[in-house]
């Protein structure tokens, strides 16, 4: 038996637990000791419950002695962005605002999770309300790129992927709102999938941008993603935008549908801005496929360059109003200098959100106020529109597009710290799929010459996840990047 | 519209979105916000002349179910994260005149 248990795969761990030669105990056990080891220099965590999990692991043990397993993910640890609701348990949004919620409810995803008898560990760390793309808009604490501890893991939901790379978990919940799954999964080596608007329940996802919003895995491959989709997928009566069919089973397209497929490559995110070595990888991953027999066709997305103003006009408007729930008076952070009920609002939610929740609620205000509301909100929502037809253009003639997942590889903690609109652009390739509700994929496709990671983005038609894991796992069995682990 | 820096009323705005903000955040946050709005303005630059605008991914229309009462949250789940909490209820300074 392998000591280094949290580095292998869910699938792997599946089929050592049903041999048994390997206990649910023992796996988490190991994810516990490898944590409590690297933990003070990634900080990927804002609270775990080892008495909690081991109990759970268990349980979990008995199950699969008696011959009743719940799903391939009984007795797999997943951790879980500190943004989704799980009853009596903290969630605080990396916010001050929110710093002693304790959940009443659990959300739809982590139930589904623990009813397929997975392991929830910890909750982990994330940009304040999911608004950014490095974690260091926590209230709480920085975290750190297990590739490089000086650079950051990408965000917001960096918590989940730096985790599953440090191998402090093996399956990891994040939310994406404009690349807050893919960019972070990117720049940390692992897989991660924004699954279609409306695929996986938002009941219990503390909202930023409600028609944006979107759960999805991180794992170390696609086919861990595929198992963990197909938990948690799926119409859920507690969320109204949530997809009403049946759910395919995943993991068998992915081991049925091997291609050839066409697949568009749009010119538009190939330009200025896009760094040389990692444009580099992303046409080596074109190659590969056009040598797999898949036909690579050139798109355009003509009102590309739109996407960065469209969603931060969209996204800022509908937090400003999402966020007007954090007033101070029912369940948040009070003031305690406040004397009557505006002073309650202001000054709770000036001690309590930090600088880019506060810009990003005025920006919304402001966009949504008076005499601005035209020109600004609802032409957005008119940009959106004609994004959205740009890729229902290209998918008349693609499966799916091959893209960058993000410009760059990791930067430096503080890089981009004190410029707002650089971070906003770092989000260059993966927002404009939140405006049309595309699915997207992250993998590994390389390493820098400073062995940082490099991310492929793949984006699928809607409801295709089916046909985007296949198209993924195809890459993956030839480029097993999920063999390399950082040195930490 | 016109393309030069932009400017932002940030009391006014701040007032509305309800924060306080310092002097210093004032100074900061506007020089930030108008340099986010500037970039912005690239969309006026489209032609949008008939074109819906969409407000969602996927076109959702009122989705009903029968009206059937079952319990909810219980209250000392939902006040154990109130501020101040008396007698089940939530308590805030007053807001009316004696």
């Amino acid at each position: 038996m392998s000591n280094e248990l949290f580095f292998k795969s869910a699938a792997e761990l599946g089929e050592l637990l049903d041999k048994k030669e390997i206990s649910a105990v023992e796996l988490i056990q190991s994810v516990i000791d490898r944590t409590k080891k690297i933990e003070p220099r990634v900080q990927a965590f804002l609270a775990t419950n080892e008495e909690k999990v081991i109990a759970e692991a268990k349980a979990s043990d008995e199950r699969r002695a008696a011959g009743k397993k719940l799903s391939p993910l009984d007795g797999i640890p997943v951790a879980t962005k500190d943004i989704l609701a799980d009853k009596g348990v903290q969630l605080t949004c990396a916010s001050k605002i929110l710093k002693n919620y304790i959940s009443p409810y659990t959300s739809t995803a982590i139930e589904r999770l623990r009813d397929a008898g997975a392991i929830m560990w910890g909750r982990t760390n994330l940009d304040e309300f999911a608004m950014g793309s490095s974690v260091e808009n926590s209230a709480f604490q920085a975290t750190h790129n297990p590739w490089d501890l000086e650079r950051i893991p990408g965000g917001s939901s960096g918590g989940s992927s730096a985790a599953v790379a440090a191998g402090e978990t093996i399956i990891a919940l994040g939310s994406d709102t404009g690349g807050s799954i893919r960019q972070p999964a990117a720049l940390c080596g692992v897989v991660g999938l924004k699954p279609t608007y409306g695929l996986v329940s938002r009941y219990g996802l503390a909202a930023f941008a409600s028609s944006l919003d979107q759960i999805g895995p991180f794992a170390r491959t696609v086919k861990d993603v595929a198992s963990t989709l197909q938990i948690i997928a799926g119409h859920d009566r507690y969320d109204s935008t949530s997809f009403k069919a049946n759910i395919p089973n995943y993991t068998e397209s992915i081991e049925k549908n091997k291609g050839p497929w066409k697949l568009g490559v749009p010119k538009e995110y190939f330009g200025e801005g896009l760094n040389p070595e990692v444009r580099v990888f992303i046409e080596k991953a074109i190659d590969f496929y056009k040598q797999q027999g898949c036909e690579i066709v050139e798109v355009s997305l003509p009102n590309a360059d739109l996407a960065i103003p469209a969603y931060y006009l969209t996204a800022t408007a509908e937090a400003s109003s999402n966020l007007a729930r954090y007033d101070g008076i029912r369940y948040t952070h009070r003031s305690s200098d406040a004397t009557d009920a505006i002073d309650i609002y202001s000054k709770s939610r000036a001690e309590g959100f930090g600088d880019e929740v506060k810009r990003r609620i005025i920006l919304g205000t402001y966009v949504l106020s008076s005499g601005y509301y035209d020109a600004y909100y609802v032409r957005a929502q008119k940009v959106r529109t004609l994004i959205r037809r740009d890729f229902e253009q290209a998918f008349q003639r693609v499966d799916a597009l091959l893209t960058p997942t993000s410009p760059t590889a990791a930067f430096k903690i503080g890089e981009k710290a004190t410029d707002p609109l650089s971070m906003y652009l770092s989000d260059i390739y993966t927002i404009s799929i939140n405006l049309a509700g595309l699915p997207g994929i992250s993998i590994p496709c390389g390493f820098t010459n400073n062995n940082l990671p490099v991310g492929l983005q793949i984006i699928g038609k809607p409801y295709a996840e089916a046909q985007l894991l296949a198209i993924a796992d195809f890459f993956e069995k030839a480029h097993p990047h999920y063999t390399k682990n950082p040195s930490l | 519209m016109d393309t030069s820096k932009h400017k932002i009323d940030i009391d006014y705005v701040a007032q509305l979105a309800r924060i306080e903000l310092s002097d210093a955040e004032k100074v900061k946050f506007s020089g930030q916000l108008e340099n986010i709005i500037t970039y912005c303005e690239k969309i006026s630059q489209v032609n949008v002349d008939g074109i819906e605008p969409m407000s969602h991914s996927f076109p959702f229309y009122n989705v009903w179910e029968e009206d059937t009462p079952e319990s909810t949250f219980a209250v000392e789940d939902v006040l154990l994260n109130a501020p101040k909490a008396d007698e089940d209820q939530i308590v805030v300074p007053r807001v009316v005149e004696e």
